[in-house]
């Protein structure tokens, strides 16, 4: 009998050839492959060709010969970048805004969804959540814009606050020990609203029985909040960690890049505006991409790297 | 519930009701105060704006600031480019991704798992700044507005996100339209798009929020400043404070230097404004639904 059945699906299985399996998919699925023709484009020519372009880091590139024509250099470019200076101020300034970011800006959502949490007029709640969300979508040249009118010497409204409180006229936006400062207060207006979401849903999953259950047993509010909310938001917040460390090296083009000025400079370069500065204004394309390389490497391991951690602690985490 | 009532209004309860309920109430004015000052701001005068640190409402009430950026033949010019460029492009982005996400939620299509994957690997690695930028300026895209809808025409977590949504799609209904005659591309066209309005609406409003905010293809590709966009200009005028950003041409007349600052924020914030109900509601479900398996 089996071997009845398996003599019936070789016969209706004859070997096709390469060209008619192609004939045949695109017979059935013509349309669907036309569909996807836009898109596959889109792929090829903005984001594998560049892909192509990196070789460039490897080359001295010269536009009018072309990609192809110039000339080889092996890693002298990645060499030269980890030999200068600056290698290690990026590497410096970077890794300050992150980490300080981490230890700063990270907690503030947290801790500000507990408090949400704990709000008992849902109007109420719902009032405060409405207001909070609106800096997440405000471009950065209108949060750096903002801060511009808020912190200038000449007459913002903070300045003026510091000088009478504490006596001293601070020039926030010029000093460079200012700089990391303002990139986390500003990281925390935009950001903290929006990011209270994510542990918020967390939250909404906690049944009010277990909440009604701890008061029955006399467990008072900071004892609910550590017995209850922190449990139930542990998972998401060691995942977001975890996802956060695995961008420490991208500080966000726009935001570094609009309040950069020549007097912070030194504090304020970090690998994507120093990429822009090397490679689009001064034209150095091949030493700039060798950077950007160098970025998008270390990048690229720790993602997967910290994926990899997410997975093992939650298998339902982790981003692929 | 009774119970919960009863310990709520224990004292230390009450106290800690009381600070919480002020606390966020601090939390929503720091982040309300700088709009409202923005726009008392911006109908004030400019005498006012230099004697008077904060305000939120102007003594003398002015439309002179906006009187200024609306007869600027820059402004004008680069607001009805950021108009044009964010209609055209939300079109054109929402064109390439649902044409490609379609085919790809289609689990008996031969190829599709590659080309999932080719989608994944560009989430994770991308040529970055300076090759992408080699290929616009090799395509002939430098100063021009596709430069500023081309290169971003697919966001690829949206492009999963959508797949996923269409793998839900009812199969039945795709099912009977085949039995009646019609092709693929029909079904795609007559019957699944319009069923899928309000993911569209809610991927329009991703993209067009996208482009209107957009300040890093304009600042790369745009070198021609008579082709600027809203974002470019507005950090002329408020960040690097360039009194002469939105051009003057009466000798005898001093433009309104702090006004305008703060009546373009305003402008650029107010198209944001007006959709934020629509933002909020649909962006907080797609933060959620988020995820990149498929």
């Amino acid at each position: 009998m089996k071997a009845l059945l398996l003599q019936k699906a070789n016969k209706q299985l004859p070997r096709k050839t390469f060209v008619e399996i192609v004939k045949q998919m695109w017979l059935r699925d013509k349309w669907l492959y036309v569909l996807l023709i836009p898109g596959v484009l889109y792929f090829l020519v903005f984001r594998y060709a560049p892909m192509y372009g990196i070789i460039i880091a490897f080359k001295n590139y010269v536009p009018y010969l072309g990609i192809t024509e110039s000339s080889w250099v092996g890693l002298d470019h990645f060499t030269a970048f980890f030999s200068s200076p600056d290698f290690l101020r990026l590497l410096g300034n970077t890794l300050w805004i992150s980490f300080l970011s981490i230890a700063i800006a990270f907690p503030a959502p947290i801790f500000l969804a507990i408090l949400l949490n704990e709000v008992r007029f849902a109007l109420y709640k719902k009032f405060v959540q409405t207001c909070i969300y609106i800096p997440h979508f405000l471009s950065w040249t209108i949060v750096v814009g903002l801060t511009h009118l808020l912190f200038s010497i000449n007459g913002g409204v903070i300045v003026e606050m510091v000088e009478t409180i504490f006596g001293i006229r601070i020039n926030f936006l010029a000093e460079p020990e200012w700089f990391r400062p303002m990139i986390i207060l500003q990281g925390i207006w935009k950001g903290t609203g929006w990011g209270t979401i994510i542990f918020l849903a967390a939250l909404a999953n906690v049944s009010s029985e277990q909440y009604e259950a701890a008061i029955v047993d006399g467990a008072g509010r900071f004892r609910r909040i550590w017995h209850i909310t922190l449990p139930a938001i542990r998972g998401t917040v060691v995942i977001m960690l975890i996802l956060t460390m695995g961008n420490v090296l991208s500080t966000g083009f726009d935001q570094i890049f609009l309040m950069t000025n020549s007097l912070n400079r030194s504090v304020a370069d970090v690998f994507d505006t120093y990429v822009y500065n090397v490679g689009i204004t001064r034209g150095s394309y091949s030493y700039s991409t060798a950077v950007g390389l160098f970025k998008s490497i270390v990048g690229i391991i720790l993602i997967l790297t910290t994926d990899f951690i997410a997975k093992k602690v939650d298998k339902e985490s982790g981003l692929f | 519930m009774s119970d919960m009532h009863k310990l709520h209004n224990t004292k230390p309860g009450r106290v800690f009701d009381l600070i919480n309920v002020i606390f966020l109430a601090v939390a929503a004015i720091v982040t309300l105060l700088p709009f409202i000052y923005v726009v008392a701001g911006s109908f004030a005068t400019e005498s006012e704006l230099a004697r008077r640190a904060f305000f939120i409402i102007p003594e003398t009430f002015t439309l002179e600031a906006y009187r200024y950026i609306f007869t600027s033949e820059a402004f004008i010019r680069s607001i009805v480019i950021t108009i044009g460029v964010t209609a055209v492009g939300t079109a054109v982005q929402l064109f390439f991704t649902f044409t490609m996400a379609y085919p790809l939620a289609k689990r008996a299509l031969r190829g599709r798992k590659l080309l999932i994957n080719i989608v994944i690997f560009a989430m994770l690695f991308s040529g970055g700044m300076i090759p992408t930028f080699l290929v616009v300026q090799g395509l002939g895209l430098i100063d021009t507005y596709w430069a500023l809808i081309l290169p971003n025409a697919i966001n690829p977590f949206n492009l999963i996100i959508i797949k996923n949504f269409f793998q839900n799609f009812s199969v039945e209904l795709e099912e009977s339209a085949k039995i009646d005659g019609a092709s693929e591309i029909g079904i795609f066209w007559r019957i699944v798009l319009p069923l899928s309005k309000p993911i569209i609406a809610t991927f329009a409003l991703f993209y067009a929020v996208a482009i209107w905010n957009d300040f890093m293809s304009p600042l790369l590709y745009l070198n021609d400043s008579s082709k600027w966009t809203l974002q470019l200009l507005l950090r002329q005028v408020t960040i690097s404070s360039d009194p002469n950003a939105l051009g003057n041409l009466d000798p005898d007349y001093v433009p309104p230097a702090e006004g305008m600052k703060l009546a373009i924020i305003v402008i650029a914030t107010l198209p944001i404004m007006m959709v934020y109900p629509f933002l909020q509601k649909h962006f907080a479900k797609g933060l959620l639904i988020g995820s990149v398996k498929g």
